[in-house]
């Protein structure tokens, strides 16, 4: 039943073919003999299978996005069109971004570099790019041609150690009119296009519309819902995972709406966080704090808001600002909706008040925002890691007083918290050094941290109270003297010396 | 300058080319190893059974089960092997043991239509093993005896005298982690068995001779029987040295019994807890100064952490011995190596081989004993630079020590960092709770293979009857560029075009005994071979030439593919001198073989010349860290390094980053987590994946990042002038390390004295940090803890410390 679904490859529809419902896109574009495809990770970490889809546009009617081509069912790109590194060029035809990554020493060993050409043509294409005036850099993650280096984020090369792949990436102009690829983003995909694959007793679905979603949903209590389908794809590559049922519903034009109205943004649970991004275009501050340090593009181009949430990790990004957002949950199931504060919706270790038979339709964050707002990620690395603690603060200041703190935490329990505790310590005060000092102590004392290959039990509660002393460093109060050497610092450097006894030189 | 390092007009070396294969791997049409699997068929897939337990017997192995899963076809074991059942060359290294010897340790596998069946077929499998002891930490090892190899000793002078005499005597302990290779393409082999019955393998290895070797004694078979083909690695870093040879076994083993080719492809989770990696060191020193801060006598145990068989661990550790010195003189030494068994996956060769290790040791004593002595680290380094006529602890003159000077000024002028030093200053007592940091290291590195026999190398040059050239020599291509030097090479010596030269990948049937690709010496060795090899072809060819020109064969000269007389306009296209040749009845084709001279090596004493020359390098780099959380970035990075006379400038300098990088990589981000703690889980790789082993990725290259090659630098007796170039700058990356102990020293007071964990992770990082603040910076008595910071968060007080012993100024 599988024969008339296609997926078109590289400008040609190439049948699906007898895959199962778990095989990726990575392992039947190889299949298809297109081992520039790689897999390096099989989670979507290093970005060697990166490939270019065809997705609705925020800029123009299509956009051409990066994505991991490890984390997505193959049958989930079905009716979709993608284009590979041996889709752009060939060796004696080579495309813009082969031609500067090759004559510049991009490439090395060879094996990332299919990848990093396709999260660079993406890049290239996008429609917002362009030339700063006069090449004026802001920042060492700009290039003068606009390029933004995050597009590269979720791309490892061994080899290099990335500097001539800036270069090229700089070095790239504006794709040429006649260009193909350039041509091809003022009309718009196609269409979502409903899909029913069984394998082996095991199937997947991508319905039509919310309410079949629904239905199946009721039918399947059982199914494994995704989106992005990156959390699903680590799952199946890493721990062997083969769910019965597999329903998508990231195309699902009712799970795809945001509004920005007069008393709250809704987010539809199904756009990307890529999506999210741009379209708010920084309205949401702490959101836009936070987008850049959510994983890597590539994954941020699939990846959902609804989908972070769904997955409920205790160290996802997305939870510890919505918190300090004040947001709502907005879950339907076939008997209508309901509305859950991010606050009670999780109840223990990956698990959630959402009943099987209930999707997330959308993220409802009240407005005005808060003034004072931060997100701070502590990780190894800064780009495309996981945080041993993730903390999003939004305080509003009024008159020197902190009338309202909200503040989420990530990392340090079994599901997101809010910092309630820490919240009281400084409503009602004057956001002072002390005050902040005297909070500080209290978040070191929130949740319960854990050791583990990320961080020490001690850094993570460290951090909590560092994070706060931080947000005060950085926005203290206008009439106090910026901090000289101590004083929000005082309060650490006093415990650690009852921690650890100065002693006296012996030399 | 010998005839192997001059140049001839016009020369193909010294052009900035692109990588030989750029092309294809921008378009994704470069094929690997596993990319053939798609081209070849019924190819059977090989999974391995990996026991979860850190040391055991095992007692009983069911794989009945396995063969019941469908699409499974068989399952490997112990009794099928013909030969030797041994996938090492120290005969410790059993393919299919009946002892895990770590969390992970493969005990069958088994071969299947699929990888799915192959999967499902291997957790089928029921294994039963009887727990044994366990040693995780090198000091569980050390503390229980568990001692493997060689325990060598590196002595010059009298360092008891030289203690005694000097003016600051210091101890101090140093413990620094492993590091994963992460080579992105994993370890891969698809063997199958040809019309003639003979085994052929396709296998990413760095040491095709070996992986035939082991490949022919699994077997039971001549080597001639074997022949294994490397089209190209997807990055090998010393990790595809000796670690592919088991997995090409299990490929061969699966072919020969089943009469199908037979993929063996790791995941990223089995390669991670499978195969080797970087040796981690713990290493106790004793070093004395006088009152002017130069060395003078230098105690030290090195002992490596080997993992759970011999591998490489006494070269390496050897290696290890020979770069304590790094750059700088040392009148009194005394160093002590010995290599621990532990049940982790084997110690391995890494970019380095041991040099990196040793090198840490002298740079963390310089790093942490300078505010000691109150002498800046930069002068503190300079001040103990080796000076001509200078000999090494094992006895090599140091050649050249005036380059180090030169790139020395060179980063300082270029990097305007006394400037930038003063700046830093201003900055640091400006803000509170950021600092920066600014240190300028050496590098001093030896190139030749510590044991001398395997400083030699062949190659097969063809010129067809059209005038084409195929090359063939023994190294492999991993990404280094190695093949388009070789390219380079043979277009210099015959005198062409460098389109006219192509290269086929290396196979053992066409140059054998092959050393591997490592020791950064590829292209030295096979340059010298390639070159051996081209200038037999162009000596015959020269009198065809002459005769066709009139003139006598001493004054042919073949520069662009054009043959002429000296100071003669006309002359004779290539491709009919090659002609001309062919009717002549001339030999087109030769074998070139090469061989270090003057190389010399007693490792019974640990003395010797072992080394051809050595590499130099200097790296200046800044650093900020943030005070809040530990975290910190590279602002930029100045090199200035010794390439010789470059073969391939794009080539070397691309090299030069990303050793660089990986090396900052080791030093402060990437992180190898082991359970040591008493349950289940023991002796687990808790990092075993992209997710949780972080590698450097583009926010940690450097945001400025300068590269210069030393001028007027040609090497005398190496080919066509050039110095090897793979491994060296790795150890620039120090320059990090010892930026980022100052900038966290800043938080403290003027002498405060760093004791920094490595990897210095922000948390690392963010606890010496704490440290500083609390005054606690002079390493005193208590709480300079040395051990990786993230095993000791609350910083514990009596383990690994600075004593500051004597001082008798």
């Amino acid at each position: 039943m599988t024969d008339t679904v296609e997926i078109r490859v590289n400008g040609q529809n190439v049948p699906l073919g007898d895959v199962t419902p778990h095989t990726t896109a990575l392992e039947w574009l190889r299949e298809q003999g297109l081992t520039g495809c790689k897999e390096g990770c099989g989670e979507g970490e290093c970005g060697a299978c990166s490939v270019l889809v065809a997705r609705p546009g925020v800029e123009s009617p299509t956009e051409w996005a990066a994505i991991n081509a490890c984390l997505v069912p193959a049958a989930a790109l079905a009716a979709q069109e993608i284009v590979t590194a041996e889709g752009l060029g060939s060796p004696d035809r080579l495309h813009a971004v082969q031609h500067e990554m090759a004559v510049r020493g991009g490439s090395q060993c060879g094996y990332c570099t299919p990848g990093f050409v396709c999260s660079m043509a993406a890049e290239y294409y996008r429609p917002g790019r362009e030339a700063f005036p006069d090449g004026a850099v802001t920042d060492h993650d700009h290039g003068p041609n606009g390029f933004d280096l995050h597009a590269l984020s979720g791309n490892l090369c061994r080899c290099t150690g990335y500097r001539p792949i800036r270069d090229a990436a700089y070095a790239l102009g504006p794709p040429a009119p006649e260009d193909q690829l350039a041509q091809r983003r003022q009309a718009p995909p196609a269409p979502p296009r409903p899909v029913r694959l069984k394998h082996g007793g095991r199937e997947f679905i991508r319905p039509a519309s919310l309410p079949d979603a629904l239905r199946l949903l009721r039918e399947r209590p059982a199914a494994t819902v995704v989106a992005g389908s990156t959390d699903w794809g680590v799952e199946v590559n890493l721990r062997g995972t083969r769910a019965g049922s597999v329903i998508a519903i990231d195309q699902l034009s009712e799970l795809r709406e945001l509004t920005f109205g007069p008393e709250c943004v809704e987010i539809g649970a199904g756009l990307t966080l890529s999506e999210i991004e741009r379209r708010l275009a920084g309205r949401v501050p702490l959101l836009a704090q936070m987008f850049p340090l959510f994983a890597s593009r590539l994954v941020r181009n699939s990846a959902t808001i609804g989908g972070n949430l769904g997955t409920g990790s205790p160290v996802g990004d997305t939870p510890p600002v919505l918190l300090a957002l004040a947001a709502d949950v907005v879950l339907v199931s076939a008997d209508g909706e309901r509305r859950v504060r991010l606050a009670d919706y999780f109840t223990g270790y990956r698990r959630s008040v959402r009943h099987p038979e209930e999707l997330i339709r959308a993220v409802r964050i009240p407005l005005p925002l808060a003034d004072l707002v931060a997100f701070h990620k502590i990780a190894k690395r800064r780009f495309d890691d996981i945080a041993s603690v993730a903390v999003g603060f939004a305080l509003d200041v009024v008159d020197g007083t902190v009338v309202r703190a909200r503040i989420g935490l990530g990392g340090v329990a079994a599901t997101p918290i809010r910092a309630r505790a820490t919240e009281a310590a400084l409503e009602g005060r004057s956001w002072s050094a002390a005050t902040a000092a005297t909070a500080a102590r209290v978040l070191r004392g929130e949740g319960t941290p854990l050791d583990d290959h990320r961080s020490s039990a001690e850094y993570r509660a460290a951090m909590l109270g560092q994070s706060l002393l931080k947000l005060y460093a950085e926005n203290s109060a206008p009439d106090e003297v910026p901090a000289g050497a101590g004083t929000p610092s005082a309060a650490i450097t006093a415990s650690a010396v009852e921690r650890s006894p100065q002693h006296e030189r012996s030399v | 300058m010998s005839a192997l390092s001059e140049r001839p007009e016009s020369p193909g070396v010294g052009a900035p080319v692109p990588h030989e294969s750029a092309t294809l791997h921008v378009t994704g049409t470069a094929l690997y190893t596993d990319d053939l699997i798609y081209r070849t068929k019924d190819v059977l897939h090989a999974h391995p059974v990996q026991v979860p337990q850190a040391h055991a017997r095992v007692t009983a192995l069911r794989i009945a089960p396995a063969l019941r899963v469908p699409g499974v076809v068989r399952v490997l074991t112990a009794a099928d092997v013909p030969g030797v059942n041994d996938a090492g060359v120290k005969h410790d290294e059993p393919l299919f043991p009946d002892e895990v010897m770590f969390f992970g340790h493969a005990v069958c596998w088994v071969l299947a239509e699929t990888f799915e069946a192959a999967r499902l077929g291997a957790a089928a499998v029921e294994v039963e093993a009887e727990p044994l002891p366990s040693y995780v930490t090198v000091r569980e090892a050390i503390a229980a005896g568990s001692f493997q190899g060689a325990s060598p000793q590196l002595v010059r002078g009298d360092v008891e005298a030289g203690l005694a005499d000097a003016g600051h005597v210091f101890s101090g302990e140093l413990e620094f982690a492993g590091q994963e290779h992460f080579y992105l393409e994993t370890h891969c082999a698809l063997a199958h068995v040809d019309e003639a019955g003979q085994i052929f393998v396709q296998s990413s290895t760095q040491h095709p001779s070996e992986t035939q070797e082991i490949v022919a004694h699994v077997l039971g078979r001549a080597s001639h029987e074997v022949t294994v083909q490397c089209l190209r690695m997807g990055g090998g870093f010393g990790g595809k040295e000796m670690q592919p040879h088991g997995f090409a076994a299990i490929a061969a083993l699966g072919a020969t019994l089943t009469g199908r080719p037979v993929r063996v492809r790791l995941t990223r989770a089995q390669d991670l807890t499978m195969s080797g990696k970087r040796h981690g060191f713990l290493v106790h020193w004793r070093v004395g100064f006088d009152a002017a801060g130069r060395l003078q006598a230098l105690e030290a145990t090195l002992t490596a952490d080997g993992g759970w068989s011999l591998d490489l661990s006494e070269p390496v550790l050897a290696r290890a011995l020979c770069h304590v010195d790094n750059a700088y003189w040392l009148p009194h030494v005394r160093l002590n190596g010995r290599i621990v068994r532990t049940h982790k996956t084997s110690s391995t060769a890494f970019r380095g081989f041991g040099g990196p290790q040793g090198m840490m040791v002298i740079e963390d004593i310089l790093g942490r004993c300078a505010p000691l002595l109150g002498i800046d680290p930069m002068d503190l380094r300079r001040r103990n630079f080796y000076r001509v006529g200078q000999t090494t602890p094992y006895g090599q003159v140091v050649r050249h020590p005036d380059r180090l000077d030169r790139l020395w000024r060179q980063v300082l002028d270029t990097g305007d960092v006394i400037t930038r030093q003063r700046e830093i200053a201003a900055f640091n007592t400006a803000h509170p709770h950021t600092k920066r940091g600014l240190a300028v290291t050496p590098v001093k590195f030896g190139i030749s293979f510590n044991l001398t026999a395997f400083n030699q190398a062949g190659a097969l040059v063809h010129v067809y009857r059209d005038g084409s050239v195929l090359i063939n020599h023994g190294g492999t291509e991993m990404g280094q560029g190695l093949h388009t030097k070789m390219l380079q090479v043979a277009a210099t010596t015959l005198g062409i075009p460098l389109r006219r030269v192509r290269l086929a990948p290396t196979r053992t049937d066409k140059v054998p005994n092959t050393s591997a690709t490592a020791a950064s010496c590829g292209a030295d060795l096979n340059g010298g071979a390639v070159r051996h090899a081209c200038e037999q072809i162009r000596v015959r060819l020269a009198p065809v030439a002459a005769t066709m020109l009139g003139t006598s064969a001493a004054d042919v000269r073949i520069v662009d593919g054009v043959a002429r007389g000296i100071g003669a306009a006309a002359g004779i296209e290539w491709d009919e001198l090659v002609r001309a040749a062919y009717f002549q009845r001339v030999q087109l084709f030769a074998a070139g073989f090469y061989r270090t001279e003057g190389l010399h090596w007693d490792s019974s004493v640990m003395q010797g010349s072992p080394f051809k020359y050595f590499a130099y390098g200097v790296a200046a780099a800044e650093v900020e860290v943030d005070g809040f959380t530990g975290a910190h970035r590279t602002r930029r990075v100045d090199i200035a390094h010794d390439v010789g006379d470059s073969l391939s400038p794009l080539i070397d300098i691309g090299q030069i980053e990303g050793g660089f990088v990986q090396g900052a990589g080791w030093l402060t981000l990437e992180d190898l987590r082991w359970d040591t703690g008493p349950g289940a889980a023991r002796g687990r790789l808790h990092t075993q994946a992209a997710s949780t082993y972080k590698l450097p990725s583009f926010s940690e290259m450097p945001e400025i990042f300068n590269v210069m090659l030393l001028t007027d630098a040609a090497e005398d007796q190496v080919v066509y002038g050039s110095k090897a170039v793979g491994e060296p700058p790795l150890m620039l990356a120090f320059s990090v390390r010892e930026a980022l102990r100052q900038a966290t020293a800043a938080f403290g007071t003027a002498s405060t004295s760093v004791d920094l964990a490595s990897p210095a992770t922000p948390e690392a990082v963010f606890w010496a940090i704490e440290r500083a603040r609390a005054g606690d910076g002079r390493g005193g008595a208590a709480g300079a803890d040395l051990r990786p910071g993230v095993e000791t968060p609350a910083m514990p007080p009596d383990l690994g410390r600075i004593d500051p012993a004597v001082s008798r100024a």
